[in-house]
């Protein structure tokens, strides 16, 4: 009677003697069952991301020592073991550095870009919360609750060469057509548009929320210490949210470094490989010419650059503070 | 005093419709593909790919509506679509009651098994990609639903969000259950799931919004059409730019326009969702 654990938990077993076994009574006060119970609500969804999320980067990191490739997947005794070679191979790539440069231009352009565009959004849309301000808050979202396919076709419409609505409204206040995603300069400003005009939508909603967050009372306090609506902004208001902020810089550069929708829907990466991104590339290496051990290894290079990036973003914020 | 207060709040709304103004014009930028889509949708071919192009059909035509279903496979795809909604709503339970464990049942190795969660957040989907195909390729999943599912059923946003809300739940609440001598399940459905409404109603409307759109996923793992979902059948009229812009207008606003009623409709929800979550 003694040695079995009390049904009903810290109540019951306050009135009784010192049980046997102290120590294990004193970890959990909740019936036995109740510890296995956390694991049986977590497991089948820790099993998922075990399965999907932590394996796939170890096969990854295992995959990019070998030469596996389609025929290696059929047959898996002829896989190789090939050392550092892919890595090396990676670094002579000329290919690999033009998609990785590309890729760090995109995110010296559109991480201070989206972040700007989408503060200015959030702050006008915080104004008011009236029937014509809400109204607006969903204009601006819409694009980052739309399928992707289906913004790849509407956008490829309006580029069109012949008939599209963008060399249109350039022929109305008369200036040239432009070839928008069959020439590589304007095809990569062409994707990178697009790409921003999709992530201003959620980053303002993020930031409204936020904006939502800063206390009136401090702003007024502000204005009765004689400060102007952009001291006010600078001083009070950006301070507050810069948690939000800094959440938003630090999703849109992880989102620039994986960039890879827009290209692939809108141009494949192309012409002659101007829009090819670091994910593309590492894409069109792994499924469309099947060098799974090469490819593993370029994703792995992501990886690393991606935790790189974060770590060092999340030091300076650190030191700022 | 009443004057100046007068004047100030004049000066307000003179600022309210200064802010008005260019913030519109941006929103009707964001806006303008939609309505290029929808206007496209319902024109005649021929009109669809004149030029100068008319912003409003001169004469009105669902004949490329018809033409999805009936031509194209569309009925089909849109089937598969609303299977892998119904897969995610079952990968949201699965969600919520990761969120429930890590919250209401504090441990070292629970720990643990949190952090590795938060961990696959940084991971970008280029990465696992490969991996993922060969996982599910040597499970004998592909040209399978839930094959095609799996990969993105649970998200780890999604079980941080869920645990952030339900560590506030009362312990209190969930003793007085158990005393009563209600089962651990049912105190999970009967009490930690109801009081989650809020952060269920945004998860649940991110989960149908994700799985509706899914597109990469269906690509990778279908060999053949059988379990081709919208976005995928609509990726093969992308391919076909010249041939009919009013049928792909068509199939990108059956798409679209059911996201943007049920965005429309929960709006409000999403922004106090994203309070909630306390990012800021």
């Amino acid at each position: 009677m003694q040695s079995s654990p009390a049904p009903g938990g810290l109540a019951a077993s306050d009135r009784r003697p010192l049980p046997r076994r102290p120590v294990a009574r004193a970890a959990s006060h909740r019936r036995p069952t109740s510890r296995w119970a956390g694991w049986g609500f977590a497991l089948p969804a820790l099993a998922l991301v075990a399965v999907f999320g932590l394996m796939p980067i170890l096969v990854a990191a295992g995959v990019s020592f070998t030469d596996l490739d389609i025929a290696g997947l059929a047959h898996p005794e002829t896989i190789r073991l090939v050392g550092a070679a892919n890595y090396v191979q990676l670094a002579g790539d000329p290919e690999f550095w033009a998609a990785f440069a590309l890729t760090a231009g995109y995110v010296v352009v559109g991480v201070p870009l989206i972040a700007v565009l989408a503060l200015a959004v959030a702050t006008g849309l915080n104004r008011s919360d009236g029937r014509f301000f809400r109204l607006l808050r969903t204009l601006y979202f819409l694009p980052a609750v739309t399928a992707l396919v289906a913004i790849s076709v509407i956008w490829k419409y309006m580029f069109n060469g012949q008939f599209g609505l963008f060399n249109w409204l350039l022929d109305l206040v008369g200036l040239p057509a432009v070839n928008w995603l069959s020439d590589p300069a304007s095809a990569q400003i062409a994707v990178g548009l697009v790409a921003v005009w999709r992530a201003i939508g959620l980053n303002s909603i993020i930031l409204l929320a936020a904006l939502q967050g800063v206390p009136g009372e401090q702003l007024e306090a502000a204005a009765l210490d004689g400060a102007g609506p952009v001291r006010r902004y600078l001083y009070v208001v950006l301070p507050q949210i810069r948690f939000a902020l800094g959440f938003v810089v630090m999703t849109t550069l992880i989102g620039w470094l994986q960039f890879f929708d827009e290209p692939f829907v809108l141009t494949d990466g192309g012409p002659v490989g101007a829009t090819t991104s670091l994910s593309l590339f590492l894409f069109k290496r792994g499924f469309r010419l099947n060098e799974f051990g090469y490819a593993s290894a370029g994703s792995i290079v992501l990886l690393v650059t991606i935790a790189a990036v974060t770590l060092i973003q999340l030091r300076l914020r650190k030191a700022h503070d | 005093m009443t004057k100046t207060q007068s004047r100030r709040k004049a000066r307000e709304r003179v600022a309210t419709v200064l802010i008005a103004v260019p913030l519109t014009v941006g929103a009707l930028v964001c806006a303008l593909p939609f309505v290029w889509m929808v206007a496209n949708s319902v024109k005649t071919r021929s009109e669809a790919v004149s030029y100068p192009p008319q912003l409003l059909p001169s004469q009105w035509t669902f004949a490329a509506y018809t033409k999805l279903f009936t031509e194209l496979d569309f009925l089909h795809y849109m089937l598969n679509t609303v299977a892998l909604v119904g897969i995610g709503l079952v990968g949201l339970l699965l969600t919520a009651m990761a969120g429930y464990g890590f919250a209401k049942f504090p441990g070292r190795a629970l720990g643990w098994g949190f952090f590795a969660v938060l961990m696959t957040m940084m991971i970008p989907a280029q990465v696992t990609m490969i991996p993922t195909y060969l996982v599910v390729n040597a499970a004998g999943l592909t040209n399978n639903l839930v094959g095609i599912a799996l990969p993105t059923l649970v998200s780890a946003f999604g079980v941080f969000l869920f645990r952030q809300f339900m560590i506030t739940i009362p312990d209190s609440l969930l003793e007085a259950a158990r005393i009563d001598g209600a089962s651990e399940l049912r105190i999970f459905f009967a009490i930690a799931l109801p009081v989650s409404r809020p952060i269920l109603i945004v998860q649940g409307l991110l989960t149908v919004i994700a799985s509706w759109n899914s597109f990469l996923w269906p690509l990778i793992l279908s060999s053949s059409q059988r379990t081709y979902t919208l976005s995928v059948g609509l990726s093969l009229l992308n391919k076909q730019i010249t041939t009919d812009p009013t049928v792909q207008m068509a199939g990108a606003a059956l798409m679209t326009l059911p996201i943007i009623v049920l965005f429309f409709l929960a709006q409000r929800h999403i922004v106090a969702g994203f309070t909630m979550s306390g990012i800021k």
